[in-house]
């Protein structure tokens, strides 16, 4: 060796990081960068047209745009209303298959089966599900329960188009957090349990005053991933309405990708991307400082 | 306390929920399945029939020997092994080195990976779709293998690190002493040890690159080089009414997923979220 074995040592870490450090570098951080570079131009994709460097125009047009703000209500909307609607069903079933006495782990692979599949194929199946007139959703609506006497046409009205997007949410999340409330929930002893039944307390009091202060750090967990995951919203979106009809279902992400890649507007886009961004970091920093007292919250 | 026989009651009624819960969860895959073996159904069904009349496999023949469904079957194995092993192996050796290492910047690098964490994939795709363009790497599966090792190094080096930072150090000098160098000690007693962590991290990544739809659909044009869930959403949009037809490709694009969970269920189940808690 011609170095000298000082010199090696302090080279070794960076070999060692050299791989990862290199993808990491080209593939994901200088995107990102050139993604809010992208956001200040006019941005021409053709070679041989200039890209315009327009400042914060795209971003003067995003709060300009009706579009835009449809798009973030409906974002919310889909936060608002899956983010409760899994936890509080991946509670139940949690506190329901903790409490079988036997084949805990059979149920806790089936309500899991949502989770691993892939969005496109859940997305599909939803789809597939609530066509008009002949989907199985208006099948059970019209002629088993008789709940509406017409088939509901769910993906052509603006008013239902959202519906499907926010059952799968659900429903493709509720394994998710209850496999980690079943391992919560197996974590408090069982003693505090017993000793509150004997003061008296019924099981609503023991859920409030025992369960759920002693797991509120995984509460807590759950609810910032969910809040991350719900603004992340996109495949369905585009898989099951495509945003349509007439733009009413677009949600933040499925507008930007639309603006990029249909309407080649990809400073737009990226000035889209990066307001997602944007709040969601915030989200993400607001999820550091919960996590590191949890005890403080509740 | 509950007498006997109030025990008995309370548990069937705990199981009738139980499964109830578990019928939600699954029907509509049990519809996939019906459907996948009802051949020839070209117009849907009404009333609609959970159990088909003439099971056949036909659909599922027919989607394997369809146009190109076997070199997308391909495609996306090689996407999805090649990927795999560059992010265990490169997360591996970045965390190996923020675990075992001290070097200058060591924590602002550190914390910069963490923040790129934070920001979503998809928020990039833009961006990435300029880089491929410049860089040739459109309509490559190579294009997608860069970019999914680059997307998950900063979390699985974040899961790795704490794995690393705890391994002994007493069994690393004994092997200073035996003359190991560095690469022997890491590939030799660091990775062995961290296998359990590993088995996580290669499930997740093999999961998640088999099923990686979004940048796939946006860097490859070329009908040659999609891989399984592009094939199969086109797929869909060819055969419309062909419903049979469809799940049946994607039965058969589910099977590796199947195979993964049931062998490693355990894995599933405790692995990453114990991990983030240790962050």
């Amino acid at each position: 060796m011609l170095l000298s074995h000082k010199t090696q040592k302090k080279l070794l870490p960076f070999l060692f990081l050299l791989p990862g450090l290199l993808f990491f570098f080209v593939f994901q951080l200088f995107p990102l960068l050139k993604g809010l570079q992208i956001s200040f131009y006019d941005w021409q994709l053709l070679p041989g047209k200039v890209s315009e460097f327009i400042g914060l125009d795209n971003y003067v047009r995003a709060f300009q745009d009706q579009v835009f703000w449809r798009a973030f209500k409906n974002t919310v909307l889909y936060t608002v209303v899956t983010v409760p609607g899994q936890m509080i069903l991946a509670m139940l079933a949690a506190l329901l298959i903790s409490s079988l006495p036997k084949g805990r782990g059979i149920f806790r692979a089936i309500y899991y089966i949502p989770v691993i599949t892939s969005w496109l194929i859940v997305s599909l199946l939803i789809r597939y599900l609530f066509q008009s007139p002949q989907g199985l959703v208006n099948y059970f609506l019209v002629d088993v329960f008789h709940i509406v006497k017409e088939p509901v046409a769910w993906l052509r009205q603006a008013k239902t188009a959202f519906v499907p997007i926010l059952v799968l949410g659900i429903w493709k999340g509720i394994g998710w957090s209850m496999v980690i409330y079943i391992a919560a929930l197996l974590g408090i002893p069982s003693e505090l349990k017993e000793a509150a039944s004997i003061d008296g307390a019924n099981g609503w009091q023991k859920f409030w005053k025992i369960t759920v202060p002693l797991i509120s750090p995984t509460l807590v967990f759950t609810l910032v991933m969910l809040l991350i995951g719900g603004f992340n919203v996109f495949i369905s979106v585009y898989l099951i309405t495509g945003g349509g009809p007439m733009q009413q279902t677009e949600v933040m992400l499925s507008y930007a990708y639309h603006q990029a890649f249909d309407f080649l507007d990809f400073g737009y886009g990226a000035a889209l991307s990066y307001i997602m961004a944007a709040l969601i970091v915030l989200l993400s920093v607001l999820q550091l400082k919960f996590l590191r007292r949890p005890q403080e919250i509740f | 306390m509950m007498n006997f026989k109030g025990k008995w009651v309370k548990n069937i009624f705990l199981y009738l929920l139980a499964i109830v819960g578990a019928v939600m969860m699954i029907f509509p895959f049990l519809w996939m399945v019906s459907n996948a073996f009802k051949a020839n159904v070209f117009v849907i069904e009404y009333p609609p029939q959970l159990i088909p009349d003439n099971p056949s496999l036909e659909n599922f023949t027919r989607a394997w020997t369809s146009n190109f469904f076997q070199l997308y079957f391909k495609n996306s194995a090689f996407v999805a092994i090649i990927s795999t092993l560059g992010t265990v192996l490169f997360s591996a050796m970045t965390a190996y080195a923020f675990g075992r290492f001290e070097f200058k910047g060591k924590e602002i690098l550190f914390t910069i990976m963490m923040l790129v964490l934070m920001v979503p994939d998809i928020i990039s795709v833009i961006p990435r779709f300029y880089v491929a363009k410049t860089l040739g790497l459109r309509n490559s599966l190579w294009g997608l293998i860069v970019f999914y090792i680059a997307g998950s190094v900063p979390l699985n080096t974040f899961l790795l690190r704490g794995f690393f930072e705890a391994q002994p150090r007493e069994l690393e000098d004994a092997m200073t002493i035996d003359g190991a160098g560095p690469f022997n000690i890491f590939f030799r007693m660091a990775l062995p040890l961290a296998a359990p962590a590993l088995a996580t991290v290669t499930i997740f990544s093999f999961l998640g690159n088999w099923d990686e739809y979004v940048w796939a659909l946006t860097a490859i044009d070329d009908p040659l080089k999609r891989t399984l869930p592009v094939a199969i959403y086109s797929f869909q949009g060819q055969h419309g009414t062909e419903w049979g037809l469809v799940f049946a490709a994607m039965i058969i694009a589910l099977i590796p997923v199947f195979i993964v969970f049931l062998l490693m269920q355990k894995h599933f189940t405790g692995g990453l979220t114990t991990g983030a808690f240790k962050g």
